[in-house]
């Protein structure tokens, strides 16, 4: 029994990783469900305006850092962000204008917009991938460690490291920054309350006299910029490669669905319960349970659930199971 | 123009095309052409029964192609005995206890009140049968993947014609479907869409992972034919005499013998499934969809089960997706996992359904053989217009062979693009419901 080295084991290789990627996934989600509570329809091509604007902060990236210009021991990366930002609200504004827009004026169904956004998912798509290629790009640089593994055990005689990532620490700041600004945007501004007003009851809305396209081009650009800081911490965290960005279009959904579409609220804790279950259900748990149990009990397997190839169905079934025993969701979202 | 000449002229014009391909490259890339054409023909039928009758949007088309493909290798195969006698019947045994676990957990849900001694002893009941099934299959996987894995390490199929293997995959697809359609029918439109997005992605995820059970990466190659082998064609006399009595290479004759008869089965398919799919469409069944369809609370207050209704025909498309995968695989003569991408097999054919026409089975059929054509010539066409942009620059100038890098990504581009335009101009397609 050891419980000390169990816990920082745990932390390691489950806590601090699910924490990182919960609030990538929740940045996501807050994007897909604000396009949902405003425009009202599941928007496909997120995943790959993430990507978008991924890309175009590491072409920024690429620039500043051949420019001799770097942010000490972050990432250069994170000055590239506004510009990163721009681009990638000037690329979504002039979507909306060409495609989502009449849809919405000629006030077409809900699934009429979700197959456009599908369409926009594929020209995007094809876009990132004819600007940057298909493959993997590492452009994270700075510090790499704020705690390596060593010093930490140096620091406290412990057998297990902990490791904590400079990436995963920025991570998480920037997280709790942008959804503390957002929160503070919703609910105190009177842009937000307006948004929020719209999202409630869109007749009422605009027979108060609140400009229906205002709000739109506000959502547009709230969601640019969240999306545009997710890819981006997703891709110092882990790497960047289009593909991943339209399949993490799954688990963000899931998390959106889980929370509740519709509730920022919701997004945020759909986006952890998705990425704890993810990680919980494919670590392998032989190292913890190695400390925790004696010695007799000690597993001889790996004691992981399910192979890392299938954390994808880990979001599916949560999903379904969201799906068939909670339809709106844990912090009831508005579809039904 | 009516709407019959208009039909008839559509049609006549892919016809001229896959000719004009045999004319001016090969015909055996015509033939290529027609076949693939046929079975997109046959995908686009399933997806305009699921959204030209019913409005459904199945995003997951992969995924049921996929599981028809799978049904071909279970079927067709011939099974790998020493796999069985190391671990089939543990596999199956787990299979079972998986499955039980499940129906347990259902039952027991069933069976109590709620609250938190329910609770529990479903989180005791589906930990106990997943560590059960667990144990249970793991050794029996790893003593089958053990089995030789250079040349098989997985069950095998059942040996059967792999014919038998087209209606089996359809089962196989419709039985997926059935669990996604219980879940996600009857709730928001969008999570239909999303459900089977997930569903292809782990379909693939199976079979790339579940090596016992499809080989994996390895894939399997070498699945038994329907149609006789070039290389025996070209060793009977007959063959070899009628080749050379029509003035064709008794080579290039065999190779299109077999993807003639390969056009036959396919064409067969597809006017069955046409004439049934045009039959459904004009009965009254077909009429209570589009009415569903064009008003659900109107249709619900006539009596009708909405929810069941769109079950029936989500699952019968899906249907007909994995009967259209079966085929495909029996014509590649192999299962390729990596080969499974959502843009080749779901987001081709919901373009194919939107420019041939939603609602319309011809234009569906259409659209198939249309987009399939320009599907295979894009890329020649892309890489030529890409030639000619950068023809100004000099050799070895970055943004030329970066340009030229691209081309291969204009596909993409190209079926987004061709989705918008059509879905914003001409949203009724080319042969439009009637």
């Amino acid at each position: 029994m050891d419980i000390l080295n169990a816990i920082v084991a745990l932390s390691n290789f489950v806590l601090i990783p699910a924490i990182a990627y919960g609030s990538q996934l929740a940045l996501g989600a807050l994007g897909v469900t604000l396009i949902y509570g405003i425009l009202r329809f599941s928007n496909f091509a997120h995943g790959d305006t993430m990507a978008f604007g991924t890309m175009a902060t590491i072409l920024f990236t690429w620039a500043l850092q051949s420019a001799g210009v770097s942010f000490g021991p972050l990432p250069t990366a994170l000055l590239a962000l506004p510009f990163g930002i721009a681009a990638c609200v000037l690329a979504v504004l002039a979507t909306d204008r060409v495609v989502y827009k009449f849809y919405r004026e000629v006030k077409a169904k809900p699934i009429i917009l979700v197959m456009a956004s599908l369409g926009v998912m594929f020209i995007f798509n094809g876009i990132v991938r004819f600007i940057i290629g298909p493959d993997e790009q590492r452009f994270a640089d700075g510090e790499r460690f704020i705690i390596t593994a060593r010093e930490f055990r140096e620091m406290t005689g412990l057998q297990e490291g902990l490791a904590l990532k400079s990436t995963q620490g920025i991570t998480v700041v920037t997280a709790v920054i942008v959804v503390a600004l957002l929160f503070w945007f919703l609910n105190r501004t009177r842009t937000g309350k307006s948004m929020r007003a719209y999202s409630d009851n869109e007749d009422l809305a605009l027979l108060s006299g609140i400009n229906p396209e205002r709000v739109v081009l506000v959502t547009w650009l709230i969601v640019a910029a969240l999306a545009t800081i997710a890819g981006v911490l997703y891709g110092l965290d882990k790497s960047f490669k289009p593909f991943t960005y339209f399949q993490l279009l799954l688990p963000i959904f899931a998390s959106a669905i889980v929370g509740g579409l519709g509730s920022p609220l919701g997004a945020i804790a759909g986006g952890f319960v998705i990425a704890f279950s993810e990680v919980f259900v494919t670590y392998a748990w032989k190292k913890v349970l190695g400390y925790m149990l004696p010695e007799s009990l000690e597993p001889s397997g790996l004691v992981q659930l399910l192979s890392t190839d299938y954390k994808f169905a880990v979001s599916f079934a949560i999903l379904l199971i969201v799906l068939l025993f909670k339809p709106t969701g844990l912090f009831k979202g508005k579809a039904v | 123009m009516s709407d019959k000449v208009k039909t008839i002229g559509l049609f006549a014009l892919v016809a001229v095309l896959i000719i004009g391909t045999g004319f001016v490259q090969s015909w055996n890339s015509a033939l290529l052409i027609l076949n693939l054409g046929l079975i997109s023909a046959v995908m686009a039928l399933g997806v305009n029964l699921q959204w030209g009758f019913a409005g459904l949007f199945n995003v997951g088309i992969m995924g049921f192609v996929a599981l028809g493909g799978l049904a071909a290798v279970i079927v067709a195969m011939p099974p790998t005995n020493e796999a069985w006698a190391a671990g089939g019947i543990r596999v199956l045994l787990g299979l079972l206890l998986g499955a039980a676990t499940i129906v347990g957990t259902i039952l027991t849900y069933k069976a109590m009140a709620p609250g938190k001694i329910r609770n529990i002893t479903l989180i005791g009941v589906l930990l106990v049968g997943f560590f059960v099934f667990r144990t249970v299959f793991d050794g029996g996987v790893e003593a089958i993947e053990a089995v030789n894995p250079s040349v098989s390490g997985y069950l095998g199929g059942l040996g059967l014609p792999v014919l038998i293997a087209w209606p089996i995959g359809g089962l196989l697809a419709a039985g997926a479907a059935w669990i996604i359609g219980k879940t996600a029918l009857g709730l928001r439109s969008d999570y239909l869409a999303i459900a089977t997005l997930g569903i292809a992605e782990i379909v693939i995820a199976v079979l790339k992972n579940e090596d016992w059970l499809s080989r994996g990466v390895k894939n399997v190659i070498g699945l038994p034919r329907p149609v006789p082998y070039e290389i025996d064609l070209q060793n009977d006399p007959a063959f070899v005499e009628r080749a050379i009595n029509l003035g064709v290479d008794p080579v290039t004759a065999s190779t299109l013998y077999v993807k003639l008869a390969y056009s036959a089965l396919f064409a067969v398919v597809l006017i069955v499934l046409l004439i049934l799919a045009q039959r459904a469409l004009h009965s009254p069944w077909g009429r209570m969809m589009r009415a569903i369809r064009d008003n659900e609370v109107a249709a619900e207050a006539m009596g009708k089960d909405v929810t069941a209704r769109h079950l029936q025909i989500f699952v019968l498309g899906s249907a007909i997706c994995g009967i259209a995968g079966a085929m495909m695989t029996t014509l590649d003569g192999q299962l390729v996992p990596t080969s499974y991408q959502p843009l080749r097999f779901t987001f081709l054919v919901w373009v194919m359904v939107i420019v041939g026409g939603s609602g319309n089975n011809l234009g569906a059929v259409l659209g198939g053989f249309l987009i399939w054509f320009l599907w295979v010539q894009v890329e020649p066409i892309g890489l030529w217009l890409m030639q000619t942009l950068t023809s100004g620059m000099s050799e070895g100038y970055w943004l030329r062979d970066h340009m030229l890098e691209g081309a291969a990504h204009m596909r993409l581009f190209t079926m987004g693009l061709i989705l918008l335009l059509v879905l914003r101009f001409s949203p009724r397609g080319l042969l439009p419901e009637k």
